[in-house]
């Protein structure tokens, strides 16, 4: 799917965006649906989502993330603005302030989490338990303290889980803190 | 720069899902313009996201009329927000987005007194039980001893400060859990500055032990 969204961004390639709105869509609908928000709410939002992607495909940057995860941050974002009416402070690329990756090249080294399927396949070695905070956390946008009081177990036990399952993906994906 | 003490997994994978308020929203990212190493884990949170909406099926039509809608331009972006205030040099103390929080620069700010030498500016954020301020220790100077009503995170930008056997520098991080009183001191090299967010309701387990007085609501 990074390829169509290349092609939305480069050609402005309509068929490609068919592609990736046949594709998306109904799972980012059923997404806002999971994070609350009412039919008339989803639809607007959705169309909103999908508004952005043909818009300002030309911020998608293939080297840093797939097409999935591109998309996942748009709805998320919208998501924020549209029900909770609060906005979401992100860190801006082109700030001057901000610092860059000392390494050489450091920011544009080939990362195994661009391609959604390795991240879904990852997914599938973390344990039931871990699977599901994710899950709820990242999905259904629950807090952990909602997760928590949902499951029944303690925050921490919620806390604990999340950080095991990242921790496990990070091995499984290669990435390094190396300054841990 | 090297960043010693960082968000860490649960604030930032809690930021990637879109679950924390604003005000701890704002020191997170605010963490992350500063701390490479912490962008590249939230790319792998956010690829968890994308992962998890791209794996979970769904029998739900796709909605042509929208497709056509959506291709013939109906809907324009109006998200664009406002254009950023655009700082023109490096050596900023406040990164983006802290920067359009506070309304300028850290030499631009109407400061007010704290009390102690210590003076502050709080920034406008959504979210009931949570706060976020700029505040500014006189070097060598310390805070008060105080206790907190829920997890305080502190984030240095400029100068340091020294907190329970750790030294804190520009883009480090401190947290103290309810449980935690402290006096935090400025280090002797300039004021510090620092970003510092409290959020009631992240932490509830455990009764809150309101020892001493807050220092001003800190």
């Amino acid at each position: 799917m990074s390829l169509q969204l290349i092609a939305v961004a480069k050609d402005r390639d309509r068929e490609a965006f068919e592609i990736l709105f046949r594709h998306f869509s109904p799972r980012v609908r059923a997404y806002l649906v999971h994070r609350g928000s009412d039919t008339k709410n989803v639809d607007d939002i959705l169309q909103d989502v999908f508004a952005t992607v043909w818009q300002k495909a030309n911020l998608y940057d293939h080297q840093r993330a797939s097409a999935a995860a591109w998309i996942f941050t748009i709805a998320r974002n919208r998501r924020i603005d549209a029900l909770r009416n609060e906005r979401r402070p992100e860190f801006d690329p082109q700030d001057p302030a901000l610092q860059r990756n000392p390494v050489p090249g450091g920011e544009e080294t080939f990362i195994a989490w661009q391609h959604a399927k390795t991240v879904r396949i990852a997914l599938d070695v973390l344990s039931d338990e871990q699977r599901e905070v994710l899950r709820l956390s990242f999905y259904e946008g629950e807090s952990y303290s909602a997760i928590a009081v949902r499951l029944g177990i303690p925050l921490g036990t919620v806390k604990s889980r999340a950080r095991l399952a990242f921790a496990r993906l990070r091995t499984e994906l290669g990435s390094k803190r190396e300054d841990l | 720069m090297t960043i010693k003490h960082h968000v860490g997994d649960d604030l930032l994978l809690s930021y990637g899902a879109g679950t924390l308020d604003e005000a701890m929203s704002l020191l997170v990212a605010t963490h992350l313009a500063l701390c490479p190493t912490c962008r590249a884990d939230l790319e792998l949170a956010e690829a968890v996201g994308g992962a998890l909406i791209d794996r979970t099926p769904t029998d739900t039509a796709v909605d042509e009329a929208m497709l056509e809608a959506v291709l013939d331009g109906a809907c324009q972006d109006d998200n664009a927000g406002a254009p950023a205030l655009r700082a023109s040099n490096e050596a900023l103390v406040l990164p983006q987005p802290l920067y359009n929080y506070a309304g300028g620069d850290a030499d631009t700010l109407r400061w007010r007194s704290a009390g102690g030498g210590i003076r502050q500016v709080l920034l406008k954020t959504v979210g009931a039980g949570t706060t976020a301020r700029l505040l500014s220790i006189p070097a060598r100077k310390s805070v008060p001893r105080h206790g907190h009503r829920g997890v305080e995170a502190t984030l240095v930008l400029a100068g340091s400060f020294y907190d329970r056997d750790a030294w804190y520098r520009r883009g480090d991080v401190g947290i103290a859990s309810p449980e935690v009183v402290h006096r935090p001191v400025a280090g002797p090299e300039q004021d510090c500055i620092c970003l510092a967010v409290t959020d009631a309701r992240l932490e509830f387990r455990t009764p809150i032990p309101r020892l001493l007085q807050p220092f001003h609501g800190i």
